[in-house]
């Protein structure tokens, strides 16, 4: 009886330190970056955040298209993303087939192990021309009132880094939405079939509510991935740090700018900006998380409701 | 007691919390920690070598994809024999990787208790970590400033010379050749946005040969990473152009006028390649190893060169070399020269604190800067003019030992 106790009392220090150390690392890296910013902090302020102007020879560090850049290419390659995924998802879940189910998923799943590098080398020499010739004339041609297809089109662009990021978000938020399709009770179905729905009914009405949390969950784990991306999009953005209504002109993001200008950033000052837009990378994920994080509290309360009424 | 309903809606709600977390993970690993661990930059792989004759072979293999290795994924390099006694560490500039390589891998037969660790992690960070003495020397494609230079902690740093290096233009005009004719400031114009057709006066005018070919928009291209090839280009056009210099300037990134941003010279020559009217700049080396088209450019004196090893090598003749060897030698008035050129150099402290690494360094500097240099050429660098070797070996004889000279 003793030793039961004693083993359970020293699996919650383990579990406590082990949590303990996420903690310490999230801390350290925080403590680390403000630190490092305190330069561009105190002499630009609020201003970092605001400014448009990123000139590392007079020393003048605004952020805001880099910012700017994050969220566009990241909630544009989420939207691409988040439809085809989770329509895979209800696909692999609900209507294919075993024999087909089976390699279509590890066909996802290979998806993800492919390194961002090579995602990177493939939109540049792939997807851009593809894009320039075929896509973006047709764009232009069909969509070219909206302002969002106008310019010359050279290849990198913040369309062509959305694209990829797409693709690299595609297999996460297949494969987990899948997976939370596929709990899905099966009481829930046969309930629903049981009432003569057909089949797209049972999934608008009985699985995709039920599995709504879960499918949020995987595109907000998209949606990280896309933030934080840096070497693909790099490759594919055209690294200007312009603000453009235009998806066919070239931008840049917050991962990639500190990717490309810290190993030859000579200044401290110049240092201390690019862990400036590391800090504001962090607040930004953390802000992202926080409105994610009450998405899903709400649709899971809203489940609730549901399945009282 | 949970229902199976209500167990059912817990699992998706934690399905849920975890991709939270995982994501607030995810991102604060993979991009927070960039900036905070890149300066220190002792995760990098090694590439230990044991035998000498292995590591000169893949050196020499190896010249055609070093100059492009991207500084966040770059790889120690270690060379010299396994069971040498003194371990000498360095870090900084990618540029010069190929000959720097070559050079760590000969020196092993000449002395065989020395072995050499370098780290090509980006000038800046050469420059910060040689201010730290975290290592015995650093790398660096651009001279300090006298603000680093009064940052370093281990009192006077002297730049030593190592080899020149020439950037030029390159292009894709279908059809035509190498050899564009390009004055400084028609350049400088085409990346301020004043020029934006091939088609210009400017440059038609000096290409009546070419016209044929000078059609359609241009579109510029240029290193969206930091580096010395970007700082030697801006210095060129600061030089040549007033306009640029006081609206752009020069610096290992600058705020581009107009362009697309490509990284390393690889993305440059892609995107170069890939787009009917690219126009970008490159190292030298990787012009010819990949035989894209480059333009002549017009020196100093008023003549159009083709870069070449010899054309680079006569930009840093006549030019006055201060005490310090803190030169540019970007559009050289030398009849002959090619006008886009500059320096890389290794960094050290006039005082060794430790006297068996000093007389390492001396020893090797010296050899570098004489026997080494015949390897240059073969690796697409411009060896030192005479009278620069000169001043270097006073340098290196003036490192100090503890009291006593550390080249021996």
């Amino acid at each position: 009886m003793r030793t039961t106790r004693l083993s359970d009392r020293a699996f919650a220090l383990a579990a406590l330190l082990l949590a303990g150390v996420v903690l310490f690392v999230t801390a350290a890296i925080l403590l680390g970056i403000v630190d490092g910013s305190q330069p561009t902090i105190g002499s630009f302020g609020f201003a970092f955040i605001t400014g448009q102007n990123w000139d590392p020879v007079q020393e003048e560090y605004g952020a805001l298209p880099f910012i700017y850049g994050t969220l566009v290419t990241s909630f544009s390659a989420l939207l691409m993303a988040g439809l085809a995924g989770v329509g895979a998802a209800i696909f692999l879940a609900e209507i294919a087939p075993g024999k087909v189910r089976t390699p279509l998923s590890f066909m996802v799943e290979l998806l993800a192990g492919i390194p961002s590098i090579v995602y990177g080398i493939w939109g540049l020499f792939v997807l851009a021309p593809l894009l320039r010739e075929d896509v973006v004339p047709f764009l232009k041609g069909t969509l070219g009132w909206t302002g969002l297809f106008q310019g010359p089109f050279y290849g990198p662009s913040v369309l062509t880094a959305s694209v990829v990021l797409a693709l690299m978000v595609l297999p996460i938020v297949t494969a987990v939405s899948r997976d939370v399709l596929l709990a899905v009770p099966a009481n829930q179905r046969e309930a629903m079939l049981g009432l003569g729905a057909t089949r797209w009914e049972v999934i608008r009405s009985a699985v995709l509510p039920y599995a709504r949390s879960g499918i949020l969950g995987a595109l907000i784990l998209g949606l990280g991935r896309a933030v934080g991306e840096t070497m693909a999009v790099t490759m594919v953005i055209g690294n200007r740090s312009e603000i453009t209504a235009s998806l066919l002109k070239p931008g840049n993001t917050m991962a990639s700018v500190i990717a490309n200008e810290f190993a030859e950033a000579t200044t401290p000052f110049h240092q201390s900006a690019l862990i400036e837009v590391g800090l504001l990378l962090f607040v930004i994920t953390l802000i992202t998380n926080m409105i994610a994080r009450a998405l899903v509290w709400r649709a899971g309360r809203g489940l609730e409701t549901a399945g009282r009424a | 007691m949970l229902t199976q309903e209500e167990d059912n809606k817990m699992r998706f709600r934690m399905i849920g919390a975890v991709g939270l977390v995982a994501t607030v993970l995810l991102s604060a690993c993979g991009e927070a920690a960039t900036p905070t661990t890149a300066p220190v930059a002792t995760a990098t792989t090694s590439a230990a070598s044991t035998a000498p004759t292995a590591t000169t072979g893949s050196a020499a293999g190896g010249t055609a994809t070093a100059p492009v290795a991207a500084a966040p994924t770059a790889t120690t390099i270690v060379v010299g024999n396994a069971g040498a006694s003194l371990l000498i560490n360095g870090a900084g500039a990618t540029f010069p990787v190929p000959i720097y390589t070559k050079w760590f891998a000969e020196y092993s037969n000449v002395d065989k208790d020395v072995r050499f660790n370098y780290q090509p992690i980006g000038s800046g960070a050469g420059i910060q970590q040689i201010q730290n003495q975290t290592v015995d020397f650093g790398g660096s494609d651009a001279p300090m400033t006298d603000a680093q230079l009064q940052q370093a902690k281990g009192g006077e740093l002297f730049h030593i010379p190592t080899v020149s290096g020439a950037v030029v233009a390159i292009y894709n005009l279908p059809g035509a050749s190498k050899g564009l004719k390009l004055d400084g400031e028609t350049l400088a114009n085409i990346y301020l946005g004043n020029i934006t057709t091939w088609d210009d006066p400017a440059i038609v005018s000096q290409n009546s040969d070419m016209a044929a070919y000078l059609k359609g928009d241009i579109a510029v291209t240029e290193r969206s990473d930091g580096s010395g090839t970007t700082n030697i280009f801006t210095s060129y056009l600061s030089a040549v152009s007033p306009e640029w210099k006081s609206s752009v300037g020069s610096g290992t990134a600058v705020k581009w006028p107009v362009g697309l941003g490509a990284r390393g010279n690889a993305g440059v020559a892609g995107l170069v390649q890939q787009t009917p009217g690219g126009f970008g700049y490159v190292e030298l080396a990787y012009a010819k190893q990949n035989n894209l088209p480059y333009a002549f450019m017009k020196n100093g004196a008023g003549e159009f060169t083709e870069p070449t090893i010899e054309a680079t090598a006569l930009a840093a003749e006549g030019v006055t070399i201060p005490d310090d060897l803190r030169v540019t030698i970007v559009n050289s008035s030398t009849a002959g020269s090619y006008p886009i050129a500059g320096f890389t150099y290794i960094l050290v402290y006039k005082m060794q604190m430790d006297p068996a690494k000093g007389t390492g360094l001396a020893n090797f500097l010296w050899w570098a800067t004489h026997d080494g240099e015949t390897l240059a050429k073969s690796l697409d660098y411009a060896p030192l003019s005479a009278d620069m070797t000169q001043r270097v070996e006073a340098k290196i004889q003036a490192l100090d030992c503890g009291g006593s000279p550390c080249y021996k």
